[in-house]
């Protein structure tokens, strides 16, 4: 039963709050393509600011640094998310497990100041003592992988819950090994979630402002500390460039991911339906 | 014969063990290196960082080589906590009235922000989770696609975007004058206005999503049964609906609320220069000011301030992993 209500009102309401969503994305692929320094007015069709963005040498150099960063975290993050996750669902009782727990949910919780802050004060800390890190891409990573480790447990974490562990169980009458339980059951059955769990910390890290800005180094700028530097002082429409073609990126990757992830599942559900009939 | 031998057929599980009904996955050794690994790595990276702060906020600031003084001190040999940073957050001076700094202001701001920035998300997040929820089921998974998609492209360019949106010259102002709403620009940009704009539109996604997760679930033949014993479409949806969905509606509030009062980015981007918020504070104080052991205090007294609402939240839930078991 629909009232008129709900008819309308409801199309209404989700078209407004999708505009709210898109438009500052719409705005900066409008004007990235604009042939002046104007953020009102669209006064031609241009690439200039396209060209200026292969010429822009901070924004291309803190493009590869995160680039780089950002896939480290992203390995770092799904691997140590996986074992975090595993120790969370797998092992009810261990010494310290309330510390645990807390230890790896609390970067969700902690406000990117605190944790950038507390990091630094180890790194200074560490260097006095050993001279030894400097400050540079290796302490960025540390940094984003404790925050990516977090969010890619919290993935990892619900699909480990809801796998059905009779499979294993199988497995292992059969006479599997654990070893082989996990790479050979486990693994496959939770690799759609480490992939997420991968995406999310790669995506977290090649955004990072706060954590980046408190542990680079001299002359070490990450992209989002380039823009964040930009952005405080102005409009430049070489951003809206590089905006641009991370959203176009974004929309491929995101697209693609959930095709796959859409085939997957039918897959696996013919399968399953296959192996029923017998 | 007829008691009960095992027979000798029947061998023992396997080396495995079951631990109260669940599966084992790896003997000790295994064990060991899987909790041991991430457990190093969160007590080096996430423990003893912590630790280093709450030290630090307990000791006297120091020169520009030495940021802070060791907590012993080397004439007396004594251990000496200094609470000073701690009182300075709250008290300006000796003789200054308790409560009235710009810190503890900072601290209000902060938390009140976050609260309508929260309060903003809900009004908008609900309907538009809620009508997601109620969509044919075919178009449901595009539609939340839609809701991730801004969600994972960069969170800095999209409130750098508001900054053109919203300028004096910018398109809204523009936009609004050709309209004849408005005769001259008026100012958005760099107020509480643009700064909570900016807040709810990151935060709308983290409302939305725990919001869709309860609203699809429930069964909405229920609220059929009150229309049937002739409730009003308004009182139903009031007294039916939203009682449901009270799990989400937490989660929701406590996902935008949390990392509102800690935001950094968005208020520095889009706030008002005279508008201090929290992290912002302690910014300032550590790079600006220099004063490490005070930035570390108003940084542990944040973080007591999240932490707080948080409990209430676990102890209302409950820790996930422990809640499916």
């Amino acid at each position: 039963m629909k009232t008129w209500l709900e008819k309308n009102f409801g199309k209404a309401w989700m078209a407004v709050v999708f505009v709210f969503l898109y438009l500052p994305l719409m705005f900066m692929v409008v004007f990235s393509f604009n042939s002046t320094r104007q953020d009102a007015n669209f006064t031609g069709f241009s690439l200039r600011w396209y060209e200026a963005l292969t010429r822009d040498t901070k924004i291309v150099e803190g493009f590869w640094l995160s680039l780089k960063v950002a896939a480290v975290t992203g390995v770092f993050s799904a691997v140590l998310g996986t074992f975090a996750a595993f120790v969370l669902v797998r092992y009810r009782r261990f010494l310290g497990r309330t510390i645990f727990s807390g230890m790896v949910n609390a970067p969700l919780v902690m406000p990117e100041v605190v944790i950038g802050m507390s990091l630094l004060l180890l790194m200074v800390g560490a260097q006095n003592a050993f001279g030894w890190p400097q400050r540079g891409m290796l302490t960025i990573i540390l940094g984003h992988t404790l925050l990516g480790m977090a969010y890619g447990m919290v993935v990892i974490q619900s699909r480990l819950l809801e796998m059905d562990r009779r499979i294993e169980e199988a497995a292992m009458d059969l006479g599997a090994r654990p070893h082989q339980v996990f790479f050979l059951i486990t693994l496959p059955n939770i690799f759609q979630a480490i992939l997420a769990a991968f995406l999310l910390s790669f995506t977290l890290s090649f955004d990072d402002v706060v954590i980046s800005e408190f542990l680079s180094g001299p002359g070490v700028n990450t992209l989002p500390q380039v823009i964040f530097g930009y952005a405080r002082r102005g409009i430049n429409p070489t951003i809206y460039a590089a905006a641009t073609l991370l959203i176009a990126t974004v929309t491929v990757v995101i697209v693609s991911y959930s095709v796959w992830v859409a085939r997957q599942t039918r897959k696996r559900e013919r399968e399953m339906a296959a192996a029923m009939r017998g | 014969m007829t008691t009960a031998v095992p027979s000798p057929s029947l061998t023992p599980p396997p080396t495995p063990s079951h631990q109260g009904g669940q599966v084992a996955a790896l003997p000790m050794p295994g064990k060991r290196f899987v909790i041991g690994v991430p457990y190093v790595w969160l007590g080096v990276f996430f423990l003893l960082p912590f630790l280093i702060l709450v030290y630090i906020s307990f000791v006297d600031m120091g020169n520009d080589i030495h940021p802070f003084k060791p907590i012993w001190d080397s004439t007396s040999g004594l251990l000496t906590l200094k609470y000073e940073n701690y009182w300075s957050i709250f008290k300006e001076s000796e003789d200054g009235a308790l409560f009235k700094t710009l810190y503890v202001e900072a601290y209000l701001r902060s938390i009140w922000y976050a609260l309508l920035t929260a309060a903003l998300c809900l009004g908008l997040g609900y309907p538009f989770a809620y009508f997601i929820a109620r969509s044919p089921a075919s178009v449901r998974p595009a539609l939340l696609m839609m809701v991730m998609l801004p969600f994972w492209t960069s969170f800095l360019l999209r409130v750098y975007a508001w900054k053109g949106i919203l300028a004096d010259q910018g398109v809204l102002n523009q936009l609004l004058m050709a309209l004849g709403i408005i005769h001259e620009p008026i100012q958005m940009l760099y107020t509480n206005v643009s700064m909570l704009v900016g807040m709810t539109y990151v935060y709308l996604p983290f409302m939305v999503l725990p919001l869709y997760a309860n609203l699809v679930k429930m069964d909405f033949r229920l609220l059929e049964a009150a229309y049937d014993l002739g409730t009003t479409p308004f009182k139903a949806f009031w007294l039916v609906t939203v009682p449901l969905s009270k799990a989400g509606i937490i989660a929701g509030f406590m996902l935008v609320f949390i990392p509102s009062v800690g935001e950094f980015v968005i208020p520095s981007l889009l706030g008002g220069p005279e508008n201090i918020m929290i992290g912002r504070a302690v910014w300032d104080e550590m790079f600006t000011a220099n004063n490490w052991p005070r930035a570390s205090a108003l940084a542990v007294v944040m973080i007591g301030l999240i932490v707080v609402p948080l409990a209430v939240y676990y102890h209302y839930t409950g820790d996930p992993a422990e809640r499916k078991a």
